[in-house]
């Protein structure tokens, strides 16, 4: 029997690579993902394992440096800790470090280096030696820098601004000098032998990091501890703490590791879920196509199968025979798909290199978890998908299986069309009370994947007036070739549908994000137009926060009434994350046009802050109620002194006075400008001024409100492409699946082409037809998919409606886009199987079997 | 003798035109030492408004005459003439254009598209040339037929005697110079086969039709006007007003004198 199955799987090469297809790109996908994952991990492993010391002190516990988003903690550490600490006998060596986030080098021709993402450090120089044994900073080249007027690079950012040792580099700061300059004395590499995930460094020596940020404090934001020989990390830990005073922490270094690893592990999981996500879409549509496949293959040797019925093989015999085949299917497309994927991840790690994030030399680690749930996905994916075909294979009768009856089957069985009706009536039940219970989403996620396979398993009913209306057209257009086309279409219902749905399920998505995305950026067109009443904007290009001097000194420009200042901070209620905003309540109420529901800004004052009604809801909080949020570690008392929702331009959960924010131990550095001019002088000049205070610093931007209205969009922008580069690849895998089911078909309707071809239908009318019968299928798919995705859509900006996307887009021009596309995909996935049947001999094709 | 046969009847009644002729037709498949001549030297003439049956047994080439003379196939060497075009000269555009216009098929099965109601199916080759069919000439070819009361069901719905008249309806249906048919009673029972012959036999001598075809059966032989016999691809009998035992006693002679050949087939 094996060797019937190997026979079989031989001779069916064509057709069984272009379905073993969707395993391999599926695979690939979620072997890539993994891959590519795994490498990051290590990169910055490389990096903990490199950079960290024996024992560390702290403050009060040790910061993420990897996950914090910018925010420096002022604790510090005085420097006659160090001195305690390096005479205890278990201490070979205690250095202090100064180090601070936020300090961006600026290339030779003025641009960014690093762009916005990873951080971007300065370091105060020491021969600190990590756990990896090798010191945490190697000069490599030139000399120690002295003063603050010198400074080393690493390698990897020297290269990338362009600068050579002796050069004067640029830096921009959040500090009282947004612009310094320093000369290049030397190169570093940082412990680790990989990359540094973009990030970038800077190193001064202790005296000039203390200037520059602790007003020349002699003191320290950690304190790395080498132990002496034959001294244990948990020893050293345990001698400094009990040198140490009581609110200072001590950690070994394993446990910095660790803590830190979780954090890394957590972050790429989310990087990994993310991208597993569009993967195991690849694979649902990949699926579509394997049963496809497997059934046009199976009614194809229907006599083929009956025949070995009638010689005595038993229906578990066939059964399996046919399930032998998806599993060397699956094993010959996992393995092509977990080469493909490391290539997918070179490619990922290409583009990371390019927008910031370089992994360097890490290498792409191909573990065996990554083969295992590879080989586990792609054997599963196509013996799951064969199951049914298979099971229909051993039922087929005997003698009608040897007659080899041309199948004009195609009607879903009732049993099947009411589980169909049931899921979409209940789908739309469960979405509604989702959206109706104040946007559950697991319900609403529920309720879409319910729709959607109500409408696969219909797909055949309900798209019949689709159709129909390709029948009138195609009848008017391409007379007898397109009624031809039609009925092709129609005479498998269920492959037809199978196929669109393919289609569907990934232009549903697109289509979603689509309305989401255009609704977000009609929601900001207006939300600016509506409430913003500054005249410039100034914003970080770094995501971070830049020197609160820029917002002193433009109030001095002329023509300039006033300048509303924004602060923003992470903070955390109940456990859960929160953005905290800060402004002058006396004046950001005349540039941003606050929309209270309870209150005023004039509540703000005390312990009493306004709230996002959003969050309010969230948290079960109304006005009058206290609660604590949690900024840099330190615990803060509130009162809810009224409601907002949504300020449109500037976006949180909480919105707090500067002075409350100060006080509340955030950080004193500026994230967005509100710039009101009093029309003394034209706004070119105002304009004009303003440039002149921010000029060389391209941490910031100066916008009008066109132009930052524009960046927001492109910001949403952004993030659509990135959806539907990933969206794309399930698209891909459905237009395979329409050229699979052509093909296949063609050869299954051999025959009939070659009697249509002897009664005088033209080359040319042949292939007309099976396009024809294409753009039926592809636009069957994406007309099911678009009106799917539009109501997902509108009902998903329903619920994220109270999170400022309030304004409903629908884009009908992009839609309309992909309508045409889908007729372009029909065109394409047709050219193969149409150039093939219209070769065929009309001769052989009329006597085939 | 055969050339001079046909030079006979066409001095006997000049009158007729010719539908189609072949002159020096070979057909060789394969190459050197492995090659095998199905045709090997056929001129033949046929004449308007006659019934033709062409016979021999299996191998005899007689249905690689008919595919080169429906353009289904091309002819090593010679020349195929369908009225006054010659085929060798077409391209595949030309070909296609000239058996949808102005040939009919029907075929031993297989003769219908699946999807296509009878009436769509007969109509076919008229749609696909965006031409509508002479309804009164419709009329007549199906009530002819019988198949008035099937036009709207699909072929699996037909019984194979229908199938078959409907594709001779299809052949009809489009007045073509000359009808081709390839063991259209093959798969039919006797009085299936019967009511298709008489439907032939009918259209050659009601509508001056031309029909070329072949078979096995002496009996479906007894129905056309001429009897052209084959043999290792040569012309070996030309018989006119042939009855079933005239046509049994000169398969037997073939037979015998093809060189032990497999015999006349079933």
């Amino acid at each position: 029997m094996l060797r019937v199955i190997l026979h079989n799987v031989a001779a069916r090469k064509v057709r069984m690579l272009l379905s073993a297809l969707a395993v391999v790109l599926g695979v690939a996908f979620v072997a890539g993902s993994f891959i590519f994952t795994d490498s990051m991990g290590r990169a910055f492993d490389g990096i903990v394992t490199g950079s960290t010391a024996e024992a560390l002190v702290t403050p009060d516990g040790y910061e993420d440096v990897i996950n914090d988003s910018g925010v420096v903690s002022p604790e510090t550490l005085p420097a006659s800790v160090v001195d305690t600490l390096s005479t205890l006998p278990q201490v070979a060596a205690a250095d202090g470090n100064v180090e601070a986030q936020g300090v961006f080098v600026i290339s030779k021709s003025g641009e960014l280096v690093g762009g916005n993402g990873p951080p971007a450090f300065a370091f105060n120089f020491n021969d600190t030696v990590a756990i990896s044994g090798n010191r945490i900073l190697n000069l490599v080249d030139g000399d120690l820098p002295q003063g603050a007027h010198e400074l080393l690079l690493d390698v990897d950012t020297a290269e990338k601004g362009g600068y050579r040792i002796g050069d004067e580099v640029t830096l921009a700061t959040r500090g009282d000098q947004p612009i310094i300059h320093a000369r290049l004395t030397g190169l570093i590499r940082f412990g680790s032998e990989d990359g540094l995930v973009g990030a970038t460094l800077a190193i001064f020596d202790t005296e000039a990091m203390q200037a520059m940020f602790f007003d020349g404090h002699d003191v320290y934001t950690s304190i790395a501890l080498t132990a002496a020989d034959g001294v244990s990390q948990s020893e050293l830990r345990d001698a400094a703490a009990t040198a140490l005073p009581a609110d200072l922490v001590v950690e070994t270094g394993d446990t910095v590791v660790e803590e830190q690893a979780s954090g890394i592990e957590e972050m790429l999981g989310f990087v990994n879920i993310f991208l597993l996500v569009f993967a195991g879409l690849s694979m649902v549509v990949g699926a579509f196509l394997i049963v496809n496949t497997f059934s046009i293959l199976i009614t194809q040797r229907a006599r083929e199968l009956a025949l070995l019925r009638a010689l005595g093989a038993s229906r578990g015999q066939v059964n399996r025979a046919v399930m032998a085949e998806a599993v060397v299917m699956g094993l010959v497309g996992s393995t092509a798909g977990v080469g493909l994927g490391y290539l997918l991840a070179v490619a990922l790690k290409t583009v990371f290199g390019l927008v910031g994030f370089d992994i360097g030399q890490a290498d792409l680690p191909l573990s065996s978890r990554t083969i295992l749930i590879s080989f586990l996905l792609g054997t599963l994916l196509s013996t799951a998908a064969a199951y049914l075909p298979a099971r229909r294979a051993a039922r087929v009768s005997i003698v009608e299986g040897m007659a080899g009856q041309d199948a004009l089957t195609g009607a879903t069985s009732r049993w099947l069309r009411l589980t169909g009706f049931v899921l979409l009536v209940g789908g739309a039940a469960v979405l509604g009370m989702g959206l109706t219970l104040g946007g559950e989403i697991l319900l609403i996620g529920a309720g879409m994947l319910a729709i959607l396979l109500g409408v696969t398993v219909n797909a055949a009913l309900i798209g019949r007036p689709v159709v129909r209306a390709f029948g009138v057209a195609y009848r008017r257009l391409f007379g007898e070739v397109g009624v031809l086309a039609t009925e092709n279409a129609l005479r498998n219902r269920r492959r037809t549908a199978a196929t669109a749905s393919a289609l569907m399920v990934g232009l549903a998505l697109v289509s979603l994000v689509a309305v989401l995305g255009q609704s977000a950026k009609l929601s900001t067109d207006r939300a600016i137009e509506d409430s913003l009443t500054a005249d410039l904007m100034v914003s970080s290009a770094t995501q971070q926060a830049f020197s609160p001097t820029y917002g002193e000194r433009i109030k001095e420009v002329e023509g300039v009434a006033s300048v509303a200042v924004v602060r923003t901070a992470m903070a955390t209620l109940d456990d859960a994350a929160v953005s905290v905003v800060a402004v002058d309540p006396t004046i950001f109420g005349s540039v941003v046009d606050v929309r209270l529901d309870r209150g005023s800004l004039a509540d703000v004052r005390g312990t009493r802050v306004v709230m996002s009604s959003s969050a309010a809801a969230t948290h079960h909080l109304s006005v009058g109620d206290e609660f604590s949020i949690e900024v840099n570690d330190r615990l803060g008392r509130y009162v809810v002194g009224g409601l907002y929702s949504g300020t449109g331009a500037v976006s949180g959960d909480v919105l707090m006075s500067l002075d409350q924010l100060a006080a509340a131990g955030g950080d004193a550095a500026d994230t967005m400008l509100f710039v009101l001019a009093d029309g003394s002088v034209s706004q070119q000049a105002v304009r004009a001024g303003i440039e002149d205070v921010l000029a060389g610093d391209p941490t910031v931007n100066l916008q009008d409100q066109d132009e930052y209205a524009d960046q927001q969009r492109a910001a949403i922008n952004q993030l659509l492409y990135l959806i539907y580069a990933l969206l794309a690849l399930a698209v891909v895998i459905a237009i395979l699946g329409v050229t699979n089911t052509l093909a296949l078909s063609a050869v299954e309707r051999t025959r009939e082409i070659g009697l249509l071809r002897a009664l005088g239908l033209a080359r040319r009318q042949l292939r007309t037809m099976i396009r024809l019968e294409a753009i039926v299928i592809a636009v069957l798919g994406a007309v099911l998919g678009l009106v799917t995705g539009v109501c997902f859509g509108i009902a998903l900006q329903h619920v994220v409606a109270s999170q400022g996307v309030d304004v409903l887009g629908i884009p009908w021009l992009q839609l309309a886009g992909l309508l045409a596309m889908a007729v372009v995909v029909g065109v394409l996935a047709a050219a193969v199987p149409a150039r093939r049947a219209s070769r065929m001999n009309v001769l052989a094709a009329i006597a085939a079997d | 003798m055969t050339d001079l046969l046909a030079a006979t009847a066409r001095r006997a009644e000049p009158a007729r035109q010719v539908a189609a002729r072949t002159v020096d037709l070979r057909k060789v498949y394969g190459t050197g030492d492995a090659a095998l001549a199905a045709l090997d030297g056929v001129s033949l003439e046929f004449v308007t408004g006659e019934f033709t049956a062409v016979m021999g047994p299996s191998g005899s080439g007689k249905s690689t005459l008919l595919h080169c003379m429906a353009a289904l196939d091309t002819a090593s060497s010679g020349r195929v003439y369908v009225g006054d075009t010659e085929l060798s000269g077409l391209n595949d555009r030309k070909l296609t254009r000239l058996r949808r216009d102005k040939l009919g098929f029907v075929f031993q099965s297989y003769n219908l598209i699946p999807t296509l109601s009878a009436r769509e199916n007969i109509v076919l080759p008229l749609a696909i040339a965006g031409r509508r069919p002479d309804p009164a000439w419709f009329d007549e070819v199906v009530d002819a037929v019988g198949m008035r009361d099937r036009l709207e069901h699909r072929p699996h719905e037909l019984s194979g005697g229908q199938q078959q008249r409907a594709a001779a309806a299809r052949a009809l249906v489009s007045k073509p110079a000359i009808v081709f048919a390839d063991e259209p009673t093959g798969n039919l029972d006797s009085r299936a086969g019967a009511e298709l012959l008489s439907f032939l036999r009918r259209s050659v001598d009601e509508h001056g039709q031309t029909i070329v075809m072949v078979t096995h059966d002496p009996v479906a032989a007894a129905y056309t006007d001429r009897v052209i016999f084959l043999a290792d691809g040569k012309v070996v009998g030309d018989l006119r007003e042939p009855t079933a035992d005239a046509v049994l006693e000169r398969m037997k002679h073939l037979s015998s004198a093809a060189s032990g050949a497999t015999g006349i087939g079933s």
